[in-house]
């Protein structure tokens, strides 16, 4: 038996054979993020007349695998404004905590804030997607990158809907709906159908529009192979943030799979 | 000769439980020329007394704009107000790039304090020897804060700093309650009285010796607000106002209401 101390904790090499130490990288370069790992697929959002709804499933995956089934990856912060999250989940789970002292930190330095939850005075959602979007530029020029893309819903400073985009690269846009991932396929067209201009989507109702991302949700669950059919959804109004983060798709039809033909295991 | 034991740096108590360098650095304030700041529901003016270190030199500023929606009015030691300037407008464009909105004024105002503060803390380090009026307006409208060497701030509805300031403060005093309604001009108007209240004897305000200056917020359209930017008058641009508070138009402030009105416009 080796009592050295270098051989604490290891498997005995008289027992399993030598040690691997390949695996063990104890010199040489720091390596950022390759890859992200355990990720979240699409976020979806569209803007309405009052305000922004966005959704996006509860599902982590670990590559092809459902890994983690109940993740929520839709956020409030200071009650005004959501964000939402697709991409590697730990990056998430960095930004979330980080968004946390940031909101605590505004509290701080101004309280009058506080007293009015969705009053002036403290960051709304277009200052959020600034900062979020220099945040994410810097970490991609530390070659280091935060490997998300980012939907961020609420107002701006002149009470409008807003809603933006930020990926990895810091490249930021807004539109009136968006999707991020596989949702720029699916979702994006679908939703482009109603909500085409910005005056398109000042003439739908909160009914029209919470209407339109169930259905991309459910397209998304039915063509989407990383998706789940749990999902969170936010609608953003002046008075606040509704979030219902545990809703099951409804009336779902797979009879359209009956007519795919060409690929999987059927004999054709 | 008398030595005080207890002033040689800003970390060493007096057995009275004063920070002598501290107290001295507030003196400085006192020696600079007054300024006066008052904030209303919808205005914040900062007004000065300019000096000249001689007949043939110029007037020394007392007015900075620091960022679209701020500025400062200075008494004391106008190289530390440079720092403290150059500081302040570097914050304010900072956060201006990283969240795309102008700085809370309360925020920029508690980052000089913490900064000053430091100051009176550490061994071989002297207090700023310079007051600040910070006037400024954000999403919660205008505000005036005063800024001490010590690290104090406040916020004011009214305040004056500098040499003879008390008749100022005495005036603002006298007339705390009219100020919150007041219009533009008419702010302007008590600040300039303010101003004459503490001028020493045979002294009065001319276009060379004064400076004014005005931010405030306006009403748009759809019912939002927007800032009017931080500007300051000097020169010529004064004179309207000085001689609407001219000791011979007290008799008739109508006529001078009526004159400064049309400025406004």
């Amino acid at each position: 038996m080796d009592h050295r101390p270098q051989a604490w904790g290891r498997p005995r090499d008289d027992v399993y054979g030598a040690y691997d130490h390949s695996y063990l990288q104890n010199s040489g370069p720091k390596q950022a993020t390759q890859a992200p790992i355990v990720t979240g697929t699409s976020v979806i959002a569209m803007k309405y007349k009052d305000g922004v709804v966005m959704a996006a499933d509860n599902l982590a995956s670990y590559g092809s695998l459902a890994r983690f089934p109940d993740v929520k990856r839709l956020r409030v912060f200071l009650d005004s404004s959501v964000v939402g999250f697709s991409g590697d989940v730990s990056d998430m789970q960095f930004l979330d905590r980080h968004l946390t002292d940031l909101s605590i930190d505004e509290a701080y330095e101004d309280p009058s804030c506080t007293a009015a939850p969705n009053g002036k005075g403290h960051l709304n959602a277009a200052n959020l997607h600034k900062y979020l979007q220099k945040l994410l530029y810097k970490r991609r020029n530390d070659f280091d990158p935060l490997w998300n893309q980012l939907l961020i819903a609420g107002f701006d400073g002149h009470s409008k809907p807003y809603l933006a985009s930020v990926d990895l690269r810091g490249t930021s846009f807004t539109s009136p709906s968006l999707a991020t991932g596989f949702g720029s396929a699916l979702a994006q067209p679908i939703m482009r159908r109603y909500a085409e201009t910005e005056e398109d989507a000042a003439k739908l109702t909160r009914e029209q529009a919470v209407e339109v991302i169930k259905e991309c949700m459910k397209v998304l669950y039915y063509r989407d192979a990383r998706s789940l059919d749990r999902y969170s959804i936010a609608v953003v109004t002046k008075d606040g943030v509704e979030l219902k983060e545990d809703e099951q798709l409804e009336k779902q039809s797979w009879a359209f799979a009956e007519r795919i033909k060409g690929y999987g295991t059927q004999t054709v | 000769m008398f030595r005080n034991n207890y002033d040689n740096d800003s970390v060493t108590f007096s057995p009275q439980g004063r920070i002598f360098q501290v107290e001295y650095a507030a003196e400085a304030v006192k020696q600079g020329s007054v300024v006066v700041g008052i904030a209303s529901k919808t205005h914040a003016v900062l007004v000065a007394i300019k000096r000249n270190a001689e007949e043939l030199s110029s007037y020394q500023k007392k007015l900075f704009p620091i960022d679209e929606h701020v500025g400062i009015a200075i008494a004391g030691l106008t190289s530390d107000a440079r720092v403290l300037s150059n500081f302040m407008k570097q914050q304010s464009l900072g956060h201006r790039l990283t969240y795309g909105r102008n700085m809370p004024v309360r925020t920029l105002v508690d980052m000089i304090g913490s900064k000053a503060q430091i100051n009176t803390q550490h061994y071989g380090k002297r207090p700023y020897g310079v007051g600040l009026l910070v006037a400024g307006v954000d999403d919660h409208g205008p505000h005036l804060f005063e800024f001490q060497p010590s690290g104090m701030t406040e916020e004011m509805v009214a305040f004056a700093i500098g040499a003879r300031s008390q008749m100022a403060r005495t005036y603002l005093e006298k007339n705390l309650e009219a100020f919150a309604d007041c219009g533009r001009e008419e702010l302007i108007r008590h600040g300039l009285k303010a101003l004459k209240e503490s001028l020493v004897q045979d002294r009065e305000l001319t276009i060379d010796n004064t400076s004014v200056a005005i931010v405030g917020v306006e009403k748009q359209e759809d019912g939002t607000t927007k800032p009017q930017p931080f500007m300051v008058y000097d020169g010529q641009d004064v004179s309207a106002w000085i001689e609407s508070v001219a000791d011979n138009q007290e008799a008739a402030p109508a006529a001078a209401e009526g004159e400064g009105m049309d400025v406004d416009s």
